[in-house]
């Protein structure tokens, strides 16, 4: 006994590996790129994502059946723009610093593909609860890339770990250097494209 | 479904007051606490420009950074001609020919480097920062940027320590005691050159930034000149 139907499980966990949203929709690329230079950037990231996704799934949903045909994306927009900016406004009070190295990529997850292609795709056509499972899933399922990359690009780039400095300071007295290509974006794009390989070759996925 | 236009429009007006409302809520009841970290991070700004940095015994919190600032900081008024003007506090400046100018001091008590806000237009937005000079009058001690609208990786590079650990060392006056300010040129300066006391590397895809920059520098500078005249003055006597 679960507390999800089947159903809703697959809802949850499909976008977190066999449908991931960056890996296999390839959508969401540009944040992905922006903030991982540094693991607690691309967390607090995620979270601001894993909100957005999850509260506009629900919202659009519960109003799928009254928004207006003709108008609904740019009343989806809104939404989704709306709960942008609340999380913005909350992470400029009270997570300043984080608030100032994220600048204007909180704001651009209103332009994420994936928070208003759940919407178009999943929200306007599913209940509520459902809704907010798809949006969780894909926020997690975006997340999980961006921490990944971010692992990598952190010990590779800067040579530390969630701030922690992991590679000792004898292999640099031995002629050891960051590697200064991973905290620009094209490092982002190698670490991407080949978690991108490794993801579809576990999955079997084959382009159409 | 194809509804009507007066439902379409009733619809858009009801989710735009709504989400309208939801957000002036927020954002005045966080407005305290965001304009609080505003000012802490103003501080900390001038601290780190004046050459101040956080250590692991010290970490610079939210607590006690207003204390750091009150101990090592002193501010003062200055008028257009360059004297301070007394019984005023930085706080409270109305006259836009009246400026604020923050020093420190070392344990002597004797000052060490006088720090004074920096802002102009770069290419998206205005700039905020603050530069500081040594108690010479003369050679850059630190500048830092604490509130900007540039792209972030192009014109955003301004606030890197890459980039303004540049501005440190170099002078603002000529050999004779001329105002030339610091200019950001394109690509690295050539350390031969003679004129390489005043130039700093620029930000390669931010030509337009570090333009504005260089014209707001000069200004911001020229506005503290008879001031600084007045130190050095004072160094060489």
């Amino acid at each position: 006994m679960s507390i999800l139907s089947k159903k809703s499980k697959i809802v949850l966990t499909d976008p977190l590996m066999n449908n991931n949203p960056v890996t296999l929709q390839v959508l969401g690329i540009c944040s992905a790129l922006a903030v991982t230079v540094k693991v607690d950037t691309a967390i607090v990231m995620t979270v601001a994502v894993v909100f957005v996704l999850s509260m506009s799934n629900t919202i659009i949903s519960l109003l799928r059946n009254l928004i207006p045909a003709r108008v609904r994306i740019i009343v989806m927009l809104t939404i989704i723009a709306s709960l942008v900016i609340l999380t913005d406004q909350v992470l400029r009070a009270y997570m300043y610093d984080m608030s100032k190295q994220l600048s204007v990529f909180v704001g651009l997850i209103i332009t994420n593909c994936i928070v208003m292609g759940r919407a178009e795709a999943f929200a306007m056509q599913n209940k509520p609860g459902k809704s907010f499972l798809d949006g969780l899933g894909n926020g997690l399922g975006y997340g999980i890339i961006l921490i990944v990359v971010s692992i990598f690009r952190e010990i590779l780039g800067s040579g530390s770990l969630y701030g922690f400095q992991i590679i000792p300071s004898a292999f640099y007295e031995a002629g050891y250097v960051n590697n200064g290509l991973m905290v620009l974006s094209p490092g982002a794009f190698i670490i991407l494209g080949l978690i991108i390989w490794a993801q579809r070759t576990i999955t079997n996925v084959e382009e159409d | 479904m194809q509804q009507s236009n007066t439902y379409t429009l009733l619809f858009t007006a009801i989710v735009t007051i709504i989400l309208g409302f939801m957000l002036s809520l927020a954002a005045t009841s966080l407005k305290e606490q965001q304009d609080l970290n505003v000012a802490l991070d103003i501080k900390k700004n001038i601290l780190r420009s004046l050459g101040f940095s956080e250590s692991d015994d010290e970490p610079w919190t939210q607590q006690n950074i207003q204390d750091i600032f009150e101990r090592n900081i002193e501010s003062f008024v200055i008028d257009k001609n360059g004297n301070k003007v007394l019984d005023m506090s930085v706080d409270n400046i109305i006259q836009t020919d009246q400026y604020p100018v923050y020093c420190s001091h070392t344990s002597g008590g004797v000052i060490d480097g006088y720090a004074i806000p920096i802002s102009g237009k770069g290419l998206w937005s205005t700039l905020y920062g603050y530069i500081a000079l040594e108690a010479d009058g003369i050679t850059v001690k630190g500048i830092t940027f604490y509130k900007h609208g540039e792209t972030p990786g192009l014109g955003g590079e301004v606030e890197k320590e890459w980039f303004t650990s540049n501005f440190v060392g170099k002078r603002i006056v000529d050999d004779n005691g001329k105002l030339v300010s610091i200019e950001i040129i394109k690509g690295e300066v050539d350390e031969r050159s003679p004129e390489a006391y005043h130039q700093v590397d620029g930000i390669s895809g931010a030509t337009m930034t570090s333009k504005g920059l260089n014209a707001f520098l000069k200004t911001d500078l020229e506005k503290y000149e008879p001031f600084f005249q007045q130190i050095r003055k004072e160094g060489n006597s």
